[in-house]
């Protein structure tokens, strides 16, 4: 292993996320403050309780997810992407480095980003609702899991995506509407038994819900499910992300 | 001794179907300079971004220091330090951090003493805690070789290294150059600039539409394949060529006291003897002569628009 390599990119990752921290963390904060006093102050003032939990502490797992996943995504995807965009990427692939070692460097440098991303939120929610987590180190399973698996996934958007607009596309057409729709804001027991049917089939539902599980013991499907999903997903990831790499898919000509 | 980069049948053909590399072998020797001269398209670029992992060869074999570059890609790898033609660098990291970042990259420990001294080689110094951004073209290419050279490579891959680069720099550039290569560097550049083949490269290979036509070392080339001009000063003024030396393609001066003749060295026979009877039964009379080695661009030109 090129420890050194992997080093180099994540410490180099990690600085772009410090040079750009105001962006990285601040706006995720300032939309979940925003999130908390639509949603939990308007909202939550007429559903009082959902499963036994109050609304605005309801919300919070999913709150966290959303930021987490987003993030994740585009953080991953810019990372890899930009390289592309600016003709740098060629130091990587001349690099003594294998496919495994870019990996672990630009997916862990994004997925600590997010980690550390959905701590804040988590300590952000924790000035408007009083917060208990059951099950913590499952709470962290759940957390890096996500992190580490939907940063694989921006990783893949970031390669196939040959100009900022696909880099956008995605996210924004895909991945938000599905957070939306995956019981972030409401429990999916709630809706209608044809819509929670067709709810089931959006992979969102399996993370959030499981990570809401760790903090209140309340989910929509079995934990194990949940875990069994995110850990397909992030199966799924990686034998395309070892397919591009074999293939050297828009990087290599 | 073995070649340290040994390059065998290789063929590139491009998703478009492009074929940019048609068998080409090229045996590279240790601490030479070699000059891949060609047109712009011939495939050097090409060449370089297969031997240096950044394209698929759809053909061949390659090794560095006997290492294959794909089997065993990182130890052929760690050898090479690359300086692509374009110029490609971060914005916002200072000179130090992306060139200790490189260092990272190859896997070497860190070595501030050795940055210090190629940013000290590139006058790159009292930039180092510059953002890149702000740095000139010419400081941003320099800032690209301190990337090739921070992991201590054998060999240096320079791909055009002085387009758009001005005068000052590239003699800069070329003492650097002479210096790694004391040291003990291998240095393949390319170039369609044939004044830099001919300044600075051991060997010129030569390369065109996908093919290498011909690889030598660079006195030899000059010699195998110079053509020479012979001028001839005249005693008296001439008006014009005489018709009877019409077939020796004289070119007469504007001031009418000297005429060239061009003859290639290679020929059976360089005409000379004949051209200088046929000037003396004109009753042209010689007050001196001297011949010239015609430059290696006229040797590329002729070569390169040969059919
Ligand atoms: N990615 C590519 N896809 C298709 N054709 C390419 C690609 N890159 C280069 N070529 C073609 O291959 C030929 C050789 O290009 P290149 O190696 O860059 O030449 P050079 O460096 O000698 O100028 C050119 O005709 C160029 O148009
Ligand atoms: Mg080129």
């Amino acid at each position: 292993m090129n420890y050194r390599a992997i080093q180099a990119i994540y410490l180099f990752e990690m600085a772009r996320t410090w040079r750009t921290l105001l962006q990285s963390i601040v706006s995720p904060v300032v939309s979940t403050s925003l999130y908390f006093v639509v949603f939990g102050a308007a909202i939550g003032s007429r559903i009082t309780e959902v499963e036994g939990v109050s609304y605005g502490t309801f919300i919070v797992p999913g709150l966290v997810m959303l930021s987490v996943l987003t993030q994740s995504i585009s953080n991953a995807s810019f990372g890899i992407y930009f390289p592309k965009f600016a003709g740098t990427i060629y130091e990587i692939l001349s690099a003594p480095i294998s496919y495994f070692e870019i990996v672990i460097g630009y997916v862990g440098a994004a997925a600590t980003k997010s980690i550390i991303l959905g701590l804040i939120i988590l300590a952000t929610a924790g000035l408007f609702v009083p917060l208990h987590i059951q099950h913590p180190v499952w709470m962290l399973t759940f957390l890096v899991l996500t992190a580490v698996t939907f940063s694989l996934f921006g990783f893949i958007i970031g390669i196939w995506a040959d100009g900022f607009e696909k880099l956008q596309m995605i996210p924004m057409l895909v991945v938000t509407p599905l957070t939306f729709l995956g019981g972030s804001f409401y429990s999916v027991n709630m809706l209608p038994s044809g819509w929670r049917t067709l709810t089931l089939f959006n992979p969102v539902v399996y993370l959030i819900s499981g990570f809401r599980w760790s903090f209140y013991e309340i989910a929509d499907v079995s934990v194990g499910l949940s875990l069994g999903m995110t850990a397909g997903f992030l199966i799924a990831c990686m034998v395309i992300v070892a397919w591009i790499f074999r293939t050297g898919y828009r990087l290599k000509n | 001794m073995s070649p340290i980069i040994s390059v065998s049948n290789l063929s590139k053909t491009y998703g478009s179907g492009f074929k940019a590399l048609k068998g080409i072998n090229l045996d590279i020797n240790r601490g030479e300079i070699f000059a891949l001269l060609g047109p712009n398209g011939a495939g050097k670029t090409t060449l370089i971004s297969i031997i240096c992992g950044i394209a698929n060869p759809s053909e061949g074999r390659i090794s560095i220091g006997g290492r294959d570059i794909i089997r065993d890609y990182r130890a052929a790898r760690s050898m090479i330090g690359l300086v692509p033609q374009e110029l490609h660098t971060d914005a916002f990291e200072s000179v130090w951090a992306t060139v200790s970042f490189s260092r990272g990259l190859f896997g070497k420990p860190k070595n501030p003493a050795h940055i210090e001294k190629v940013l000290r080689d590139l006058s790159l110094w009292d930039k180092k805690d510059n953002k890149i951004i702000t740095l000139s073209g010419g400081m941003k290419r320099r800032v690209m070789i301190a990337k090739a050279l921070s992991h201590e490579p054998q060999i240096l891959f320079l791909d055009e290294p002085t387009a758009g680069v001005d005068v000052e720099l590239r003699k800069g550039m070329w003492e650097v150059v002479r210096t790694l290569q004391a040291s003990g560097v291998t240095i393949i550049l390319t170039t369609h600039y044939i004044e830099e083949a001919e300044e600075m490269a051991d060997r010129i290979g030569v390369i065109n539409k996908g093919e290498i036509i011909l690889i030598e070392d660079k006195a030899t080339l000059m010699q195998k394949l110079g053509k020479k001009q012979l001028t001839l000063q005249l005693q008296h003024k001439l008006d014009a060529i005489p018709p009877a030396l019409a077939a020796y393609n004289l070119e007469l001066s504007d001031d009418g006291h000297a005429v060239t003749y061009d003859y290639d060295t290679k020929g059976d026979r360089t005409g000379i003897t004949s051209l200088l009877n046929d000037l003396r039964n004109a009753g042209i009379r010689i007050s001196d002569l001297d011949t010239k080695q015609s430059s290696l661009e006229d040797i590329f030109v002729s070569i390169v628009r040969a059919p």
